[in-house]
């Protein structure tokens, strides 16, 4: 029985101040599968990896665990390593500027005497990235990497540690279709290999091509282990267990309304990067009518976000080199995010925590900080006003928090993309540029969005949404642009457009 | 688990425990003030030294004020002794060797330091040099300049009344026979009668939207110490010559930049830059323009210090500035604004250059050598630091 599991986590109980994260979970990974984990944002799955990994040190929770049929005691991330248990990360580890080998075996380096064996290291490191089927040269640095390959140099700093348990943390959320399937088929490999995977992800498509079995956590307890041979693993029933409910409808329906003229047009926009000269968008021509939701789907590296940004009155400093933006019937080419706001434009950024939210202020100061103007009575703010306005967002979105004054750092992702998208709404712009809207959070959470959008429309808002996720751009777009290596490579109505149609697109370029 | 066998005694140590970081700073003050006036037989809390406390302190206080900003902003200003030491010197040639009235040779002094601060806020932020290099630059700049500028004379002394007032004398009183200087008094309760109406405003504000607040007894604690700590000042003030103007000076400064961070747009928006500064350049905030003010603000607050320190010695000496710098920086991280930058108070930032000054003017009346008193005041500034870091990180 020893052989059968690699890995039991008997009735673990973790709790912090006021919280139960874990309650009594029963966790059991069978030697060389691979073990999907899902569960809704704060179900308790990172916790529960941070229990088995040691971020969380024996002692701070109660419950046994128990791997290669000993149970363990670990007491710092080194000692789950010691044990051949290594967690690739969403955020990775890599120091950028070092190159390849020495990320490889950064902590673990490989020795002759009292000095460290370079040219070992990096014959060692090639062998690595074989394993891992990534052709590069070892000695160049982390930053020339794409994130996809960057996370294979994860996996091989793993395998060097001669790894025999892999977690992965949400391994594809921000990779493109392409090196998502790589990824997956590297999982296929290392379990073949003799290597365990244990994946969370929220991607469920992915978790029922590859799991063999699926347990999910709701609410701090294990509700329930699936075998995929045996079980029913249709992305509905998992859905239904990790809601607790069944989500007949995923997008919800919007009430039908007439779309208006065109509210906004990008017109002949060609952008370079200036700090390598490639053209990272050629003449783009893009229009939204009033009312109207308009998706922007593309693989990672598109350009869907430098197109955004880039009339967004281009914060970066992307070299335009022609183009134009009609808002309104008004033609501009905005110089800040300032005077495009001011004009009726606004991007809901990709990245809430990084450029969203200023994260160590409260909900209140993060809601009104692009439209304080509104709130001035003369100089002075108005700050009962300003509460009134913050506290109606707040019970209007349902952002799920004490008060208005909880600090965003301490907010759900679901519950903080809500607040990144509430101060848009305060600010009532006509046109709104959503940027992946719903990455990293859980079902409820973003049905809750896709309903926000679409009563936006309905009060007349034009949305161009961006997004990776193809079910989600079909299922809420009534029109979608697709891009491919900074090209618009076509344009679909709702009606006509499938995976397939789209995907196609998205690969093909000029 | 054993909560509710928690005895009143536990409860006052929990309490102390949660709120220890908002009072820390009015404690270490407070006890800092003690130790000096059991050591020294009670000459601290003389009307005389008190007052020498304010014109000591007045220089570096209008200094923190301005570093606390360019702080929540991530960024650093080690040019601001040597400005203040370069301007005052410049009011003192004005005045002195051209005859320029001493009001407009004020006037002129701070337009010297609003161009310094354009020009470092430049190099910042459209140039993109680090504020540390920049101001480390302005470091070597100006104390060149200072010299410079006396190599000829050297020390220049100020003869002019209402120059010299600023830092040596005091506000009028009305005529009576109690003894006492009426008119300090009378400041000193309606400031009592401020300090506790707005905060029992903004208490009753934050109960009514159900927002965190202090337990009632930590907040009647924290009110008497520092309606205590203002009364017993302005009572020792009264039975001498009353409020100086250096006083004046830093109360209204104080005044205008705790209304800037927490009431106007522009006090949001430094938090918001400092907090993340990519987030607030996406909600339209104007980055650079608003680092830019702050630097302006920092330099013309030095040029504000130079003419106090001026005014203070009487004279403009090639040794003037030195080490500002250090005693404003610290002053304000001894007040809290976060390492990491987005947080700080100007307030806060006063009393740390409060506890900074009365080390040194505590130390000074002991005669402690000149070296044990950085040591102290270096030991005092990273214990500070490290237990707000500590603090914060709960």
């Amino acid at each position: 029985m020893d052989n059968e599991y690699i890995l039991e986590m008997r009735n673990i109980t973790k709790e912090f101040p006021g919280v139960k994260a874990l309650d009594n979970v029963n966790f059991k990974v069978r030697r060389g599968e691979i073990h999907c984990l899902v569960g809704e944002n704060g179900a308790g799955k990172s916790t529960l990896m941070k229990v088995l990994s040691g971020v969380w040190k024996y002692g701070t929770y109660t419950g046994d665990i128990i791997y290669n049929g000993e149970v363990q005691q670990f007491r710092h991330i080194a000692d789950s390593e010691a044990k051949g248990i290594a967690i690739i990360y969403q955020e990775l580890a890599l120091f950028p500027e070092l190159p390849i080998y020495e990320n490889i075996y950064f902590g673990h380096e490989i020795m002759k005497g009292h000095q460290v064996d370079w040219n070992e290291t990096i014959v060692q490191s090639k062998k690595m990235l074989e394993k891992v089927r990534l052709n590069v040269d070892p000695s160049l640095p982390i930053k020339r990497l794409n994130t996809g390959n960057q996370q294979l140099v994860e996996i091989a700093k793993a395998l060097s540690k001669n790894c025999k348990l892999i977690i992965f943390d949400e391994p594809t959320s921000s990779l493109n279709e392409d090196d998502s399937q790589n990824l997956l088929d590297l999982m296929r490999e290392l379990k073949a290999s003799g290597i365990t995977c244990i994946m969370i992800s929220h991607k469920l498509r992915e978790v029922t091509a590859i799991a063999d079995t699926i347990t999910v956590l709701r609410d701090g307890s294990t509700i329930c282990s699936m075998d995929a041979k045996t079980d029913d693993i249709s992305e509905a029933n998992i859905i239904r267990h990790m809601v607790g409910r069944s989500i007949d409808n995923v997008y919800p329906k919007r009430a039908e309304h007439p779309f208006g003229d065109v509210m906004f047009e990008i017109k002949h926009l060609t952008v370079e990067d200036p700090s390598t000269g490639r053209e990272i968008l050629h003449d783009v021509n893009l229009k939204v009518r009033k009312g109207e939701i308009v998706g922007l789907q593309g693989l990672m590296g598109a350009g869907r976000t430098e197109c955004a940004l880039s009339v967004f009155g281009n914060p970066y400093g992307y070299r335009i080199k022609s183009g134009e933006v009609v808002l309104d019937g008004q033609s501009y080419f905005f110089k800040s995010p300032r005077e495009a706001i001011k004009h009726g434009l606004a991007y809901v950024t990709e990245d809430r925590k990084g450029n969203g939210l200023v994260l160590i202020q409260d909900i209140r100061y993060n809601i009104t900080l692009p439209n304080l103007g509104a709130l001035a009575n003369g100089l002075a703010i108005n700050e009962q006003k300003e509460i009134i306005v913050a506290n109606q967002y707040k019970d209007e979105i349902n952002i799920k928090a004490p008060s208005i004054a909880q600090k965003t750092v301490n907010l759900s992702g679901g519950n903080q993309q809500k607040v990144s998208i509430a101060k848009w709404l305060f600010v009532a712009p006509k046109v709104l540029i959503l940027d992946e809207p719903t990455r990293g959070i859980d079902v409820g959470a973003k049905y809750e969005i896709y309903s926000l959008m679409n009563k936006m429309v309905e009060d007349g808002m034009s949305i161009i949404m961006i997004s990776s996720e193809l079910p989600e751009v079909l299922g809420m777009s009534d029109r979608l642009y697709v891009m491919s290596e900074g090209h618009i490579t076509g344009e679909l109505d709702a009606a006509d457009a499938t995976e397939e149609k789209v995907m196609k697109m998205a690969i093909n370029s000029n | 688990m054993e909560n509710k066998k928690q005895s009143t005694g536990s409860e006052i140590v929990q309490l102390l425990k949660d709120n220890i970081k908002s009072y820390m700073m009015y404690i270490a003050l407070v006890l800092i003030m003690l130790v000096f006036q059991i050591w020294s037989g009670g000459k601290f809390f003389k009307p005389s030294n008190i007052t020498n406390l304010f014109n000591q302190a007045a220089y570096v206080a209008v200094l923190a004020i301005g570093m606390t900003l360019i702080l929540i902003l991530k960024h650093i200003d080690l040019s601001v002794g040597y400005v203040a030491g370069f301007t005052g010197a410049i009011a003192a040639i004005l005045m002195q060797t051209y005859g320029i009235n001493q009001w407009v040779a004020i006037i002129i002094v701070l337009l010297i330091g609003l161009v310094i601060g354009l020009y470092q806020g430049t190099l910042v932020m459209r140039v993109g040099v680090p504020a540390f290099v920049t101001t480390l630059a302005g470091m070597f700049i100006f104390r060149g300049l200072l010299s410079l500028f006396l190599a000829k004379t050297g020390t220049i002394v100020v003869s002019q009344k209402g120059f010299l007032a600023l830092c040596q004398s005091f506000i009028p009183d009305i005529p009576n026979n109690t003894g006492y200087h009426l008119v300090t008094i009378i400041i000193g309760v309606i400031a009592v009668a401020l300090v506790i109406y707005s905060q029992l405003k903004s208490r009753r504000n934050k109960q009514r939207y159900q927002f965190e607040v202090v337990s009632a007894p930590i907040f009647i604690a924290g009110l008497a110490l520092i309606s205590a700590i203002i009364l017993v000042v302005c009572i020792v003030l009264a039975s001498d010559k009353g409020i100086p103007w250096s006083a004046v000076i830093v109360g209204v400064i104080l005044a205008i930049y705790t209304f800037l961070l927490s009431k106007t747009k522009l006090g949001r928006y430094i938090y918001g830059i400092g907090g993340n500064d990519q987030a607030a350049e996406l909600s339209g905030v104007d980055v650079k323009l608003v680092t830019q003010f702050a630097f302006c603000s920092m330099s013309v607050l030095a040029a504000v210090s130079g003419i106090l320190y001026t005014s203070r010695l009487s004279s403009a000496t090639p040794t003037a500035g030195n080490a500002f710098e250090m005693d404003a920086i610290a002053s304000s991280y001894i007040g809290g604004t976060a390492v990491s930058g987005g947080v700080g108070k100007v307030t806060n930032a006063i009393i740390g250059t409060f506890v900074i000054m009365s080390l040194t003017n505590g130390m000074n009346l002991m005669s402690v050598d000149i070296s044990y008193q950085y040591i102290v005041k270096g030991i005092i500034f990273i214990a500070a630091v490290a237990f707000d870091v500590r603090a914060r990180k709960k």
